[in-house]
Order: C-alpha cells, then structure tokens, then sequence
C-alpha cells in the first residue's frame, strides 16, 4: 500500500477500476445511440430500456431455463435485437419523413411502456446476479485488488467497441452503411436494400444496448429502472461527444467514465454531477462537441 | 419610402378570431362552474398543469423547440415558493414571485447554454441539464431531499385573502393562470410571436432577413421558463407541498405528453390535454405501474396517427382556429 496526493492507492485505484467499468457502459450504449442515429436519424430514447431489457433477459434466462451467463451473453441480445426490429418495423420506419423529434417522442413513449411493464411485474427493487462461476475471484495486482468479473468487462467492452468500429470504417458492409448514412437513395439506386439495412442496424443497436445489459447484470442489481438513469448520463456523453464519429463515442465513454471515477475520489460530492459540468463546458467551449460535425 | 406589408400578416392581425374568443369564454365559464361539481382541489391541479403544457407549449408549438427538461423551472419554482412561504414566513403572493424569479433565472443559464445546439441536442441537453439540477435537489438541504417540504402554510394574500378556505384558493389560482394564458396568447399573437413561428418554419431564413434568431429563441426559452415556474409556485401553495417528484424527468415526460394530446401549436391544446392526463391519473391511481404503460401508449398512438391532438383535430374539423 502507498498513497498518491494523500490517497490510499487502494481507494484511487479501486474507484479508477470502477470508473473504467462505468465508462464501458457509457461507450458501448453511446455506441449503439450513434449507429442508430448515424441510420435512422432518430435518438433512441428507448435505449435505456433495452439495457435493462438485456439484464433482465440474463436474469430470467437463469430463473426460468436454467441458462448460464455465458449463453445468456449471446441470446439475449440476438432476442432483445429482434424486439428491437420490431419495434422498427412497426412504429419507426413510419416516422421517416418525419422531423426527427416525433422519433424522440415515440421511444421515449415506448421506454415508459417497457418500463411500466416490468416495474409491474417484478417491482421496483433490484435483483441480484450471480457472477459467473468461471470469473469468480481476482487476484491482487499489488497496488490493488483486481476482481476477475470487473476485468473482464471491460476487456470485452472493449473488443466489442473496437470490432463494431472495424465493422463500420474498415469493411464492404461498413461502408454501404456509411454511404446509405450519406445519401440513401444513391445507395437505393446502386441496387441496395436500404430499407432492411436501416431495420438491421436498429437491430444492431439494440443488441449492444442488451449487451450492455448482461455485462452489467452481474455488476448493479437488475432492476426495472436501472436504464433510465443511466440513459440521461449517456445522452450527456453523446452530446459531449458529438455523434459523427464511430471512435468518437468510444472514447469520449471510456474517458468520462475514468474522469467520474476520479471525482469520486477527490470531490466525492460532485461525482454524479461531474459528467453534466462537463457537458456545459463542452458545449460552451465547443458546441459542436469533442468530435462532432457542425450540423 | 414605403413599407411593404404582407397582406395576409395585415388581416391576421386585425382580424378577431371568433373562435379563439368563443372558445375562452366557453373555458372560463367551465372552470367558474366547476367548482360547484368537481373537488376543486382537482380544478387547481389542472390549471396548474395546464399553465405548466401552455408554457411548454410556448417553446415546442411556436419556436419549435423540444425541451425536454421543463420539471427543472417547474419544480425548483416549486421549492424556492414553498420554502419562502415556509421558512421566511412570507405572504403567498411574494411566495409565488420569488419561485417564478428563480425559474427564470434558471431559464437564462440553462437557455444561453442549450441554445448552442440545435434540433435533437436542444432535447438531450436540457434534459441531461434538468437531470443535474435534480441530482442537486436531492443533495441540498433546502430542498429536504427524499421528504421534500411538507406542510406548507396556506397564509393570507395581500394580508387580506384567507387561502385556506378552498374557494378562496381557487379564485386565486383560476385569476393567476387566466391572466398567464392571455398573455402567452397575446405573445404568440405580437411580432415577436410571428419571428418566433417564422424561426419555427425555417430558421436559416429567418437569420437571412437580420434576425438575431438566437436572442429570439433566448427570449422565448426563458418566457416559457419562467411560466413554467409560475405553475410550479402555484402548485406548491395549493398542495402544501414540493418534493423531488417536480423536478424528476418524468415531470418533463408528462407536461409534453399534455402538450401533445392537447394538440401542439394550439392555443387550447395544453389546457385540454392537462385535463385529461391529470384526470388519467387521479382515477388510475389504483391501478399502480399501469398508469406509466397507458401513458407510453397515449405517446406511442399520438406521434404515430394523432399528431395534430384532440384540439388541432377539432380545429382542423371545424376549419377554425383553436
């Protein structure tokens, strides 16, 4: 044990780990917000949802079925994206022409719907997750004690981000996505299904924001409204960030979460209003955000 | 050197919309009666949430902006106006002043900061700034926190007016919110009305004709704010009461969900639409959580078929202006 500026190493780093924990969340939802915008020019408010939407698909699959997290890793967000295709289907796809608020309005109508239901069904206090049995543990790195769940987390957060980022930027795929972003009905003309690529990257989207969800089952308590809270800090760190880029949104995640974790340590009092401070910088400074487009 | 007018701006203003004035007399007559029917405690909820949809109403219908963070002004009004009327003792009426000041206040910094954005990051920043403030109610002793402040005396307006008798109270809000709506109608019906809707219709035109469009939207954000506020210090007097329910984003999420039932850009809409929902909600009340999913539903079903809302369907029904 040491101390750095009169703080125990332990606690520094300690509150750094959970900072990082919380910024893979930020990054892999802010992710999904910007895919989803970069399509379908809509924010999706029901984001938040479809996290805990996600936690509760890890859950119940435990419960019911009897399917382990592992599984539950790859099946919830293949089942949560299929609602999530739905939902476009059904509802968004009929908002194109539409000036891009009605989409607001629409997810967030829907974010009480989901919210409502399970509030209804399984109340308002958490329910614990088991961490997986293979992750159990962790070992001390000698500054501190690093749990094995916790790095895990935010190694594969960080895979998932970077090969989502490879996706988009650097394949075939990526880059009919990216030009149907730009002009659509060129990409139409060229004899690609937009359409379907708009449903599938709603999809998409959705599957990361359940992702999101089973990582952090474990972690926080899965509760009904553990993603509308945290949806609010998410629309700060895309603003932060601005929504044009792909790392961007990564980055500015990781960075926040970090920056969070800090003032947790030095100015505990500030630490769940720090991210919005920022945001108002931010925007004083550069309004356009860290990485955004001037729209 | 001649001034060009447009003609159809001329007989826009000289012109009486029947009925606009048929349609207000109609309202006032409902809430002077109502009172003999209705628990009036019930009444003064509505004209405080109708207040609350009309200043929202203001910036969304005419300006064209989605705030989505109006619980911010509603409830910290709310606060400053009970612990006023609590704390200082003060008289109901500078009660509701100081709560009304300290939304406009809060108006002028959220809104020289969000006006930085357009679009839908108005939206996320006024929420994210509304979801900060809220964070700080719960820290802050003023506030009370979780308990919020309970118990607040009623007191005397002007020193003459005894506000715990019921219909005294009544009077007074129905006076307060009457006298607020005609002004809203009356500014979005000025010249700075119509810069606002031309703003709404296309802002980069309008910047092209000289128009400092962001002193405008300031103007307009703050006026809606402050509005706001006076709903929320109202609110406060009737109910005895502020707590952390008025400054949480679902408060954002119900004032729009009145705004955009009533009918968005309507002059009655707000009204209308703050009726049914409070109503929604006093009788639902038993049935829990169900009140949030007929709530998502009533969102879900009027952006999708029922964007003009129940009084842009009358109106445009009935071929007038409401």
């Amino acid at each position: 044990m040491f101390e750095i500026f009169g703080i125990p190493s332990q606690a520094l780093f300690g509150q750094l780990l959970l900072g990082l924990i919380n910024g893979s969340f930020y990054a892999l939802l802010s992710l999904g917000l910007a895919v989803i915008f970069g399509m379908l020019n809509i924010i999706n408010f029901t984001h938040g949802a479809q996290y805990m939407m996600g936690a509760f698909a890890a859950y119940l699959l435990l419960q019911y079925v009897g399917l382990d997290y592992w599984v539950a890793l790859v099946i919830a967000p293949i089942l949560i994206g299929a609602t999530g295709i739905l939902i476009e289907r059904l509802f968004l796809q009929h908002l194109r022409k539409l000036d891009p608020l009605y989409g607001l309005l629409l997810t967030f109508g829907l974010a009480l719907v989901i919210e409502g239901l399970f509030r209804n069904y399984y109340g308002s206090s958490g329910m614990p997750y088991q961490v997986p049995q293979s992750l159990q543990g962790g070992r001390n790195l000698g500054f501190m004690f690093l749990p094995n769940y916790r790095a895990w987390v935010i190694v594969f957060s960080l895979v998932v981000c970077f090969a989502t980022w490879f996706a988009i930027e650097r394949t075939r795929l990526g880059s009919y996505l990216r030009a149907a972003t730009e002009n659509p009905t060129l990409v139409r003309a060229f004899g690609i299904n937009v359409p379907r690529m708009v449903t599938l990257t709603y999809g998409f989207g959705v599957g990361l924001a359940a992702l999101a969800g089973v990582m952090a089952a474990p972690i926080y308590n899965v509760s009904p409204q553990m993603g509308s809270d945290l949806i609010i800090v998410v629309f700060a760190v895309v603003v932060i960030g601005g929504m044009g880029s792909i790392m961007g949104a990564i980055v500015t995640g990781f960075v926040l979460g970090i920056v969070e974790g800090l003032t947790k340590v030095f100015f505990p009092e500030a630490s769940n209003t720090v991210i919005f401070v920022i945001m108002v910088i931010v925007l004083l400074i550069r309004p356009a955000g860290l990485f955004g487009r001037s729209a | 050197m001649e001034r060009v007018v447009d003609p159809l701006l001329l007989r826009h203003r000289w012109e009486t919309d029947w009925s606009i004035v048929i349609a207000f007399v109609l309202m006032v007559a409902l809430f002077g009666l109502a009172p003999f029917a209705v628990y009036p405690v019930f009444l003064m909820e509505v004209l405080c949430f109708a207040l609350f949809a009309c200043a929202f109403n203001l910036l969304i219908g005419y300006v064209g902006l989605v705030s989505f963070g109006h619980a911010l002004y509603f409830g910290w009004a709310s606060y400053l106006s009970a612990y006023a009327a609590k704390a200082w003792a003060w008289p109901p009426e500078l009660a509701v002043l100081i709560g009304t000041a300290t939304a406009a206040l809060l108006g002028v910094i959220a809104g020289s900061v969000a006006i930085r954005r357009q679009g839908i990051y108005f939206a996320m920043i006024t929420l994210a700034l509304a979801q900060m403030m809220y964070l700080v109610a719960l820290r802050v002793k003023l506030t009370g926190g979780e308990d919020g402040i309970q118990a607040v005396p009623r007191g005397r307006l002007f020193g003459y007016f005894d506000l715990s008798n019921e219909m005294t109270m009544y009077v007074f809000i129905l006076v307060v919110v009457l006298a607020a709506f005609l002004l809203i109608y009356r500014i979005i019906n000025s010249p700075f009305g119509e810069v606002l809707k031309a703003i709404r219709e296309n802002e980069q035109r309008t910047i092209s004709l000289g128009y400092k469009t962001d002193r405008y939207k300031l103007v307009a954000f703050v006026l809606s704010a402050t509005l706001a506020g006076l709903a929320g210090s109202l609110k406060a007097q009737v109910f005895q009461l502020a707590s952390l329910t008025d400054v949480h984003w679902a408060m954002s999420g119900d004032v729009m969900l009145m705004t955009l039932l009533g009918g968005l850009g309507t002059v009655f809409g707000p009204v209308v639409g703050a009726f049914v929902i409070i109503a929604m909600q006093n009788y639902l009340a038993p049935f829990g959580q169900w009140v949030l999913v007929i709530q998502g539903v009533i969102f879900v079903v009027c952006v999708l078929v029922f964007r003009r809302g129940i009084v842009g369907e009358l109106a445009n029904a009935l071929r007038v202006r409401l």
